[in-house]
């Protein structure tokens, strides 16, 4: 259970590594805008060669990058099948009985099958490369104009970064409650679906008191150690944008426009 | 110096149910704290002395009496994050405070709060890790450390608001006997070398031991107070509150009782070994 690769972070100094979190999250912000305009092959090639760049730049092995998708192949599959039989043309390809395949359906089904990996893969690179207190980091000082608006952007920050601490924390715990209950003879294992979710419940309870006790602890430690909201606080670490995030913002906008220009000629 | 005082302070917990009378935790203690000193609150479950020690630095409000810091009482709210600063505090799960996702994240939360600037946190986290020999986990996620290198990053956190007293509410509890080891002597380094005032609240005898100044609280008040030589040499009443005797003190009481005249209570074993071969070389 430990053994989770979702969010995993890989620390390094490369170009990728080096960016300023809040231009790493705006690229993938504006790579997502990118991934549901694409209309056509060539969209895809250019974003595959922005992707396969930035993961070049990152020393980041593309096989690893493929292994990210792997969670998620049922739902491309599904997604692929899907758009293949329920998207109509004019003149079907192959009809076996009711079922008839478009040329139409089956170009509409790898384009979605590929703008879910291309998702995937593109987020994945970000996590691998940042870690996740310079998400939160940048995050907060990306939202902060909405603290205007009374929008609780330290809060929420705050709160991400306390449930990324006690990640392992509660896993750890989950570990041991379910080996205690193990040992007094409950079954995690067998049976269906039913079964197994009400075999969960002797695991829920003593888990979300355990939490409501480490939260109380947490608050009084916090208190303190003089934490007294976002007002007049101040990092350790500040953020500055250098040279190499106004390359990256170039390149970035190079997609852009070849994207965009797809949308418009082709 | 007195850096800290308890003028007749009370305090109780509201009641578990509608109807029910009030916990009452703290009766009447008067305490004060030296500049410099080493003081140890002993006591068993539910002796009222972790509840006591949070009333030290402003987490709890005394319900009567009165609590101050330097000068600052602590329920004068305009000075609550002065006295914080001031009077730092350990807590005994290691895991339940710590905030951060990496060691000197989390040894710079206390600054951050403080509104320090980047440069001088940058500054002082460094010199809070080494103090503690952490330096070199500092990146590291603190999920990955041990009980005991977790309690010396929370030591690291408050050291590095540089305060002048340091609260530890059983801050061994939950460690092994090495983690504890590596706590108590990180704890007795800073009070001898650095001259940080610590206030230690444990139900272990051996850190007690340890201390220039030992109270022993029951039922939410302190009954005896003195050296940690004066207050165990009274095994009778020691026993009777439930706490145990270090086992040299015992054996001498024994030695006494069997008619042995065993002189100055020796409380370490080379103490006992040096009175033994004094007691010989009489016969």
């Amino acid at each position: 259970m430990r053994e989770m690769t979702i969010g995993q972070f890989f620390p390094g100094t490369s170009f990728v590594h080096r960016l300023d979190p809040r231009t790493k999250l705006l690229i993938m912000l504006a790579y997502i805008v990118l991934v549901f305009l694409v209309k056509g092959f060539v969209g895809y090639g250019v974003l595959a060669v922005f992707l396969l760049a930035a993961c070049l730049s990152a020393k980041v092995k593309i096989g690893y990058l493929l292994k990210t998708i792997k969670p998620i192949i049922v739902i491309v599959f599904i997604t692929f099948v899907l758009n293949l039989f329920f998207t109509e043309g004019e003149t079907p390809w192959l009809s076996l009985g009711p079922v008839k395949i478009y040329p139409e359906g089956v170009r509409f089904a790898v384009m979605m099958a590929l703008r879910l990996i291309f998702l995937l893969m593109g987020t994945s690179l970000l996590t691998l490369t940042t870690s996740p207190m310079a998400l939160t980091d940048a995050l907060e000082r990306l939202l902060k104009p909405l603290n205007k608006l009374h929008f609780p952007v330290h809060e929420l920050s705050m709160m991400m970064t306390i449930a990324l601490r006690f990640i392992p924390t509660l896993m750890e715990e989950t570990d041991k409650i379910m080996k205690a209950q193990a040992a007094r003879g409950a079954d995690f294992d067998t049976g269906n679906l039913i079964d197994k979710a009400k075999a969960m419940l002797p695991l829920l309870v003593p888990l979300f008191v355990s939490a409501f006790r480490r939260a109380d602890d947490l608050a009084l430690a916090m208190e303190a150690r003089c934490y007294h909201g976002g007002d007049r606080r101040t990092r350790m670490k500040e953020l500055h944008y250098a040279k190499i995030d106004g390359i990256a913002a170039a390149l970035t906008l190079l997609a852009t426009l070849g994207i965009v220009a797809e949308r418009i000629f082709l | 110096m007195e850096i800290l005082r308890a003028n007749d302070v009370s305090f109780e917990y509201d009641a578990p149910e509608e109807g029910k009378p009030a916990v009452k935790a703290v009766k009447n203690v008067s305490l004060s704290v030296q500049q410099g000193e080493f003081l140890c609150i002993l006591g068993h479950n539910g002796s009222g002395k972790s509840t006591f020690i949070k009333l030290l630095n402003g987490l709890y409000l005394p319900k009567s009496g009165s609590v101050t810091v330097g000068v600052w009482d602590t329920t004068d709210e305009s000075h609550t994050w002065d006295i914080r600063q001031k009077v730092g505090m350990i807590f005994q799960n290691p895991d339940n405070q710590i905030v951060a996702t990496v060691v000197e994240e989390d040894v710079a939360f206390g600054l951050e709060n403080m509104g320090v600037e980047p440069a001088e946190i940058r500054r002082r986290v460094d010199k809070a890790l080494s103090t503690v020999n952490m330096t070199e986990y500092a990146k590291q996620s603190p999920s990955r450390l041990s009980g005991g290198q977790k309690q010396r990053v929370a030591i690291a956190g408050v050291l590095a608001m540089k305060p002048d007293v340091l609260l530890m509410d059983e801050p061994t509890a939950m460690l092994d006997p090495s983690g504890r080891k590596e706590v108590m002597d990180t704890v007795e380094q800073l009070n001898r070398e650095k001259g940080l005032t610590v206030v230690l609240v444990t139900h272990f005898m051996e850190e007690a031991m340890r201390a220039d100044r030992l109270c022993v609280m029951e039922k939410g008040s302190i009954v005896l107070e003195g050296t940690p030589r004066e207050v165990f040499a009274q095994t009778e009443t020691v026993k009777a509150l439930g706490l145990d005797v270090p086992p040299m003190l015992e054996l001498s009481e024994r030695l006494k009782n069997d008619g042995i005249a065993v002189r100055g209570d020796p409380m370490t074993i080379e103490e006992m070994a040096q009175e033994l071969c004094r007691l010989k070389s009489e016969i």
